[in-house]
């Protein structure tokens, strides 16, 4: 059961080989990628960066959370930093269970809980020229003001 | 007064223009240090939007502190 953080580009065939149990019925992946907008505006590329000590001390929280809750007898996850382009995988979630209810399950608790509680932050650079860091907008921000909270 | 070790990320490491600095301070808790800071260094957020890590843990406001501890002020946050 580990998450970690990772300079490199994700694999995610090694990573999932970590899931095999022999009592697994199920198997569930998530991958997140760059996608090429965000709330109307065109994105360029995304910048990921971590408190990598904390986030992996929060995320290995989060994942035997999971395995508690959900009985799973594999998980493992990864999340990128550095600068990534459109179409790059910047998160990816695995998990084995007995049965495919518990493993879909899980696998929506662990991005959603990862997304809310680990310390990575993302700045997108936007075509037009300006770039912003995610949920960091105050009053007064220009491009920040309409980058919103909740849609990555 | 203590000294205190102190690591910015993301847009406060940016409104820093360092990544981490070592400083004296006779403030007791993060929380008011931050304040001080900001009036510094014009951080945009505003404290109740942060949270704060000390020695590698998440700490609840307003943080005592140390002399020699090590702080993270952390901004929202947005993996995925």
């Amino acid at each position: 059961m580990a998450f970690r953080i990772s300079a490199e580009p994700i694999q995610p065939q090694s990573q999932a080989d970590v899931l095999q149990h022999p009592a697994a019925g199920a198997c569930a992946t998530f991958e997140g990628w760059v996608r090429d907008h965000n709330e109307g505006q065109a994105v360029a590329s995304l910048e990921y960066e971590a408190y990598a000590q904390l986030a992996e001390t929060e995320g290995n929280r989060i994942m035997a959370e999971a395995t508690e809750k959900f009985e799973l007898l594999a998980a493992a996850a990864v999340h990128r930093v550095g600068h990534l382009q459109i179409g790059e995988m910047a998160v990816w979630v695995g998990v084995a269970a007995a049965h495919r209810g518990p493993a879909f399950d899980a696998c929506r608790f662990i991005i959603d809980e990862l997304k809310a509680r680990v310390p990575i932050w993302k700045k997108e650079h936007y075509v037009a020229g300006a770039s912003a860091w995610i949920n960091c907008a105050t009053k007064g921000d220009f491009a920040a003001d309409t980058a919103p909270p909740e849609n990555s | 007064m203590k000294t205190l070790h102190i690591q910015y990320f993301a847009i406060l490491r940016e409104q820093r223009g360092e990544s981490n600095e070592t400083l004296s301070t006779e403030s007791n808790d993060a929380a008011a240090l931050y304040e001080d800071l900001q009036k510094t260094h014009g951080f945009t957020l505003p404290v109740d939007r942060l949270r704060v890590a000390i020695n590698g843990e998440f700490q609840p406001w307003p943080a005592p502190v140390e002399d020699g501890d090590e702080l993270v002020f952390i901004p929202p946050v947005a993996g995925g």
